[in-house]
């Protein structure tokens, strides 16, 4: 029955739909009001089920009509519209995406853009049916309509397939010279989205985002700041040179100088002052040089934001982040204090929350300011908007020291308490983890909060926070007795809280009981073994636990066993749970019942109190050699490790490998790299289950536990007083000085007590207690602190400190002689390579062999050089008297340049870069020049002193960078520079993790004849190029290395006639990226390089007419990328 | 970047939305139940930003909202927005929402749902702020919907004037109109039973 009445349904519309096709007019009016029909009927509605069948039935007729081929264009218009509510009201609607698509490809305008709201509505980037929408975009963005053409824009930078964006760029970047306003804006647009999603593809266009920069329309130079946040966001350091533009953009805006369309409540374009009041922070960020430039516009700008409009606190507050996130000025900093100040006292609370927020972020900068407002900030403690109260606490958790801590972390748990919202308590328990561990006045205290958290947090915090707990009780700290009080007091709590009945703790909180008493009960004097195992076994009983808390306790259990006198208890649970149906529990008591048998095995494999001692394995499985040597001598075969069995198969099937080469690569490095000391890694590498199965149980792994939590309070100088911490022992002082801050602030309260009522009177209390140790009489304390708080839990770092210090020791002495050898290699090579090398020698003579950022960015400064500093030919020529210093410069520079050119004597068969001027002031000067050598970067530094005076204690340091390792070569000290002198320095640099473009910074300094000190710091750019070396390999090496590589990239690019050949080509790739010609087969060519240390790439490429066809693949994905831009960009070139 | 932007009653029914991040459809629906729940037990006296919950990506997300007599507009942006800054866009997208449809009420925003859609195009592109200004929005609407209209009114002529029509290029609005002080008025929004 009820599928007749389905039918009859489904099957009206059609029948409305026939009556209806006899009059338009009818159909028109029956479609327009079918919308509002629906709406009144889901309005009239009582109940979801009902929606839900009216919808459905909507639905259907919907289905039904718009794939009937009688639904003319406009009813399919109206169609959309209706689904499109239904799909906003959550129901599905897949079934009419393909005709939006097709609205949007036919329709009129009226239409079309139904079609296309329809499709950004209902798809997403990555759907399918996208595909059939590319041509449709790329149709309109060709129209002559305007209309058309912005519809198909702003769908692009909604929705578009990454895959398909070659086939619109082109277009958008012609729009970018629209002579339409509203074009160009959205175009910009467009290409920021393709920035996002796939930032190499646009990487050629970032020129034409500099033209948008300059547009001469404001509203096209706004959309292009969109981009340049983001990219500045990314690499502040590419981009300084646009400072002084944005500085001058914002002068201009903020002196109103823009047309007054752009008011907003007559202040100038807030929106455009907020977006470049942030990319000048980003700017700014540790930068001495370049804050200087904007210190006035910012000062204009708090100037000017006159507070009568909601907007103009926008722009304060976006005006006092960036004065506190660049170098500061201290009359900036005055200025945006008091003007913080507005904020957390405004009666408006949304002023007041963005006031927190901002002392939030100051605070570790200017710690007394929020002593001024400490009053305001208890007060919104007990706001009532929890907004205001969880920033509060953020507030407080950036101000708490040794001191505070009871009192901030018992505000902390309140709240905690009341919250309900998952991601508050995760990063609040976080917090308080992270607080209590460095701070905890006592041992107590300490056992207690983290309880609190565990059954707060329970299974929703971050794992590292048990992790990190259980290794600060395993570790210790320095002080043995006071190790064992804090484990005996957690051991007590949790048996006390185990003993109340009928509470369930988390499951996280039980695994870290369970490891505990499994691991410290012994320190028990009154409990035995057995009363903590039978509260182990009540748990394991409980049906509420899980599998893998229940690991943890028959872990805890079998540690506990060979201590126990009488095992009844244990017998017991073996019994129980050699018949579970569990099978790991089963696996568990299995093991448990073997070692049971055997006592003393059993206490040998599991010593008391000795989860940190590293278990000493035999990675080399010598004791099986025997056991080889028998499957040998039977004719088994040789054991091959994975990545040659995988090498091996590769080469046999010719076909496409889709693993990712790198992860068997990366394993064999490991195993390869293993020291012996690391042994225990080694044994979970080679699976010896019963080892390692007890060795997980045993102790936790802590070896690759990253640590997170780093942050160190709020002082300021974090180096130095982790520094002190380290050696200076606690000392007594300190509580004489906190007892007189503590007096001094009673004081104070006193002479205002009377004035005051009970609850202010509280208020001062709790105030005093929350900002002691930041008031203005401990400032001096504050800074001293660094020497007399030591924290209560502080990790062993010692050992592993000292550790590390002999690896880099070692590794340093390794590189350094390895260098020197493969120096004295090359050397040999050369000669009697010398014939194949001339050619490469001969064009770095030519001096086209530039940096490659030189080249493009800079090509005034390259002409400048080139001029000033003679010609490059100098020094790359063999025979060094042959040079003729050119007239222009002054013969010091050539003098300087003479004696540069000696040190490269030894160095000439390495090709090199141009000389180029780091730094210099009147006394000395500095220049720098690359050689590219096989296995390094060599960087040279020279420096000559101008003066006829000697220069005192001179030094030059290069500061470390986190992506490259700097090694100084012997011979580089100069504690006197002579008069007229020049001393070279040699640094060989390294590539720790690959980057694009990197730079490499430092300062030298020295004293003048009058003890008068100057320091003078500079900067060189590396590029990635730096470090690609030719790599010579065979053809069929070739075709092996091919196929196992992973990721890949094609392009094609034009080329000129010229270049058309495709040996031209080549070499062009030869002589400006380092590549290595392999083979020439055809139109075909192959080359190869690698990125140091040792990151293969190869290159396939084929001529077609004027295409030039590249074809990169790599082990590492970004690489091919890379060099791809590269490769477009010396193509483009010559 | 805006992650988001929804639209919904005090009864918590969903009057627009629109996502400029990949979510699935399930998950939107939840972001709107969520943002709901969140938004509407909030009294009228606290501020008008929200942390985001981890739906919509975690801290460092945050919600601003608005209320308008029987409506919320809440807008999800990540932190490279301004706070105040979105909350003066609501301003502004109400107001010329106010402006396009003559007092704008809950029903306009049922019944055009497309209209209201087209209208933040023009002021948001792909989570992008495209355009701040009011008139400059109305404007380029107002040019679209005569573009469309006569486009369709042509639906029966000849081919050729449809073609005239179509090249007719929109208006360039001239920059520099003085407007003076507009004062605000916070659109009444009647509510809709």
């Amino acid at each position: 029955m009820s599928d007749i009445v389905e039918k009859t349904l489904t099957a009206l519309p059609g029948l409305f739909l026939q009556n209806q096709s006899g009059g338009p007019a009818a159909a028109k009016a029956s479609f327009s009001s079918r919308l509002g029909s629906l709406i009144r009927g889901i309005t009239a509605l009582t109940s979801k089920h009902e929606e839900e069948k009216l919808i459905q039935q909507e639905l259907s007729s919907l289905k039904a009509t718009v794939s009937a081929p009688a639904t003319t264009l406009k009813m399919m218009k109206e169609c959309m519209v209706r689904l499109i509510y239904c799909e906003m009201l959550g129901y599905d609607a897949s079934f009419g995406y393909i005709h939006a698509i097709k609205l949007a490809q036919q329709g009129n305008l009226l239409e079309k853009r139904v079609g296309y709201l329809a499709v950004s509505l209902f798809l997403h980037e990555s759907h399918e049916l996208l595909l059939l929408l590319v041509n449709t975009v790329v149709k309109d963005l060709q129209s002559t309509n305007l209309v058309e053409v912005c519809m198909a824009l702003t769908v692009v930078s909604q929705i578009f397939p990454q895959e398909m964006i070659p086939a619109v760029l082109p277009l958008i970047e012609d729009k970018l010279q629209h002579s339409k306003e509203i074009i160009r804006r959205k175009a910009v647009l467009a290409l920021y989205k393709f920035h996002l999603i796939a930032p190499n593809q646009v990487q050629h266009i970032h020129i034409k985002f500099r033209k948008a920069l300059c547009d001469r329309d404001v509203g096209v130079m706004a959309a292009s700041l969109h981009i340049y946040l983001r990219m500045i966001k990314e690499n502040s350091s590419g981009y300084k040179d646009l400072t002084g533009s944005f500085v001058t953009i914002l002068k201009q805006v903020v002196g109103g100088k823009l047309p007054v369309d752009f008011n907003y409540h007559s202040v100038p374009a807030p929106w455009l002052q907020i977006q470049l009041l942030r990319i000048l922070g980003l700017l700014g960020k540790d930068d001495q040089r370049t804050s200087e430039l904007m210190y006035d516009v910012l000062d204009e700008s708090l100037r000017r934001a006159e507070l009568n409009h909601n907007v103009t606190y926008a722009i304060l507050f976006e005006c006092v982040h960036t004065v506190y996130s660049i170098y500061p000025k201290s009359e900036l900093l005055e200025k945006a204090a008091k003007c913080i100040g507005k904020f957390v006292l405004s009666p408006k609370i949304n002023l007041k929350y963005l006031g927190l927020k901002a002392l939030t972020y100051v605070i570790q900068q200017d710690p007394s300011l929020a002593l001024q407002h400490q009053m305001t900030i208890i007060e919104c403690l007990d706001h009532s908007d929890p907004m205001i109260k969880r920033e509060t606490l953020e507030l407080l958790y950036r101000i708490t020291n040794a001191q505070n801590i009871t009192v901030i972390i018992q505000k902390m748990l309140e709240y905690l308490h009341q919250s309900k919202e998952e991601y508050v308590i995760v990063n609040l328990v976080g917090k308080i983890a992270e607080l209590a561990e460095k701070y905890a006045p006592d041992n107590a205290w300490f056992i207690q909060t983290m309880n609190a958290v565990f059954s707060v947090g329970g299974d929703v915090m971050h794992p590292d926070i048990p992790n990190n707990f259980l290794r600060l009780l395993a570790e210790g700290f320095d002080d043995e007795t006071e190790d064992q009080q804090l484990r005996l007091y957690a051991v007590q709590s949790y048996l006390t809280l185990l003993d109340v009945e009928n509470v369930f703790y988390p499951q996280r909180f039980l695994q870290v009981m369970s490891w505990v008493l499994g691991e410290y009960s012994y320190l028990l004097d009154k409990e035995t073994p057995e009363k903590v195992i039978i509260k182990l076994y009540k748990l394991l009983m409980n049906d509420s636990v899980s599998s893998e808390t229940k690991a943890w306790l028959i872990a805890a259990v079998t540690k506990l066993t060979p201590q126990a006198h009488s095992p009844n208890i244990v017998e017991r649970l073996i019994q129980e749970f050699t018949i579970s149906l569990d099978t790991l529990m089963r696996q568990h008591a299995f093991e448990l019942k073997n070692l049971h048998q055997n006592v003393g095995l059993m206490k040998s494999l599991l010593p008391v109190d000795k989860s940190c001692e590293d278990m000493v394995v035999d990675a080399s499985l010598s004791f099986l050699d025997g056991f080889v040597a028998e499957g040998l001598s039977q004719g088994a075969a040789p054991y091959k490790p994975h990545h040659q069995r995988q090498e091996e198969k590769l080469s046999q099937e010719k076909v496409l490998n889709f693993e990712p080469y790198g992860l068997s690569f990366s394993s064999s490095g490991f195993t390869g790299r293993q020291s012996p000391a690391g042994i225990s890694l080694g044994s979970d590498i080679s699976g010896n289950s019963a080892e390692t199965g007890l060795k997980e149980t045993n102790s936790l792994k802590l070896e690759g536990i990253k640590k997170l939590w780093g942050k160190e309070g709020y002082l300021p100088k974090k180096e130095s007083k982790t520094g002190d911490e380290s050696e200076a022992p606690p000392v007594p002082q300190e509580s004489v000085i906190m007892e007189n801050v503590d007096q001094a602030i009673i004081k104070q309260d006193h002479s205002q007590i009377l004035t005051q009522s009970k609850e202010e009177k509280e208020k001062q209390l709790l105030a005093s207690s929350l900002f002691v140790g930041l008031g203005s009489e401990s400032t001096i304390n504050l800074l001293g602190k660094a020497d007399t708080v030591s924290h209560k839990f502080r990790r062993k770092a010692k050992v592993k400190g000292k550790k590390s210090e002999e690896t880099t020791s070692t590794h340093n002495m390794a590189c350094s002689s390895f260098s020197s050898l493969s120096g004295v290699a090359y050397e040999e090579d050369y000669y009697l390579n010398t014939l194949q090398d001339k050619e490469l020698k001969k064009f770095s003579l030519n001096s086209e062999l530039l940096d490659p950022e030189s080249l493009t960015e800079l090509p005034l400064v390259k002409k400048l050089s080139d001029c000033s500093l003679s010609k490059p030919s100098l020094f790359a020529d063999n025979n060094m008297e042959i040079f003729h210093p050119p007239q222009s410069t002054a013969a010091l520079v050539a003098k300087e340049i003479s004696l540069a050119s000696s040190l490269l004597e030894e160095t000439t068969e390495y090709i090199h870069s141009n000389l180029m001027e780091v730094c210099s002031n009147e006394t000395i000067s500095m220049f720098s020049y690359k050689i590219w050598e096989d296995d390094c970067l060599l960087m040279v530094l020279s420096i000559t002193n101008k003066t006829d005076s000697e220069l005192k204690s001179a030094n030059l340091e290069i500061f470390p960078a986190e992506d490259f390792k700097v090694t100084e070569k012997p011979g580089c000290c100069l504690p006197i520079m002579e008069a007229e002198s020049t001393e070279n320095f040699q640094y060989s640099v390294q590539m720790e993790k690959p980057f694009t473009e990197g730079n490499l910074s430092g300062f030298i300094n020295y004293e003048m004849v009058d003890a008068h000190s100057v320091q003078l710091e500079f900067s060189i750019d590396l590029s990635l190029l730096d470090f690609i070396r030719p790599l010579k390999i065979s053809t069929e090496d070739f075709g092996k290395l091919w196929l196992s590589f992973a990721s890949d990239v094609k392009q094609n690019i034009k080329i000129s006639d010229s270049q058309a050949a495709l040996p031209s080509a080549l070499k062009i790739l030869q002589q400006k990226l380092r590549l290595h010609v392999i083979d020439i087969i055809g139109n075909e060519g192959l080359l190869a390089c690698q990125l140091l240390p040792s990151i293969p790439c190869l290159l396939h490429c084929r001529v077609h007419a004027d295409v030039l066809a590249l074809w990169f693949r790599s082990s590492c994905s970004s690489l091919p990328d890379y060099l791809l831009y590269q490769c477009q960009k010396v193509m483009e070139e010559s | 970047m805006i992650k988001a932007i929804l639209i919904f009653n005090n009864h918590g029914k969903p009057r627009l939305s629109k996502f400029y991040q990949k979510y699935s459809e399930d998950t939107q629906q939840q972001i709107i139940r969520e943002t709901f729940h969140l938004v509407s037990k909030r009294d009228e006296n606290v501020c008008n930003f929200l942390e985001g919950g981890l739906l919509i990506g975690g801290s460092d997300n945050r919600l601003i909202y608005r209320h308008y007599a029987t409506l919320y507009f809440v807008f999800c942006v990540d932190s490279s927005e301004s706070e105040l800054g979105i909350l003066d866009l609501i301003q502004v997208f109400v107001e010329t929402l106010d402006k396009c449809f003559e007092n704008v009420c809950e029903l306009d925003l049922i019944f055009h749902v497309d209209k209201v859609h087209n209208i933040l195009a023009e002021m948001v592109m792909g989570g992008m702020v495209l355009e701040t200004n009011m008139n400059e929005i109305v404007t380029q609407i107002d040019a679209q919907n005569k573009l469309e209209k006569s486009e369709a009114g042509l639906a029966g002529a000849p081919a050729r004037a449809v073609s005239a029509v179509k090249n007719m290029n929109l208006p360039e609005i001239p920059r520099n109109i003085n407007i003076g002080d507009i004062s605000i008025k916070v659109p009444n929004l009647p509510s809709f039973k």
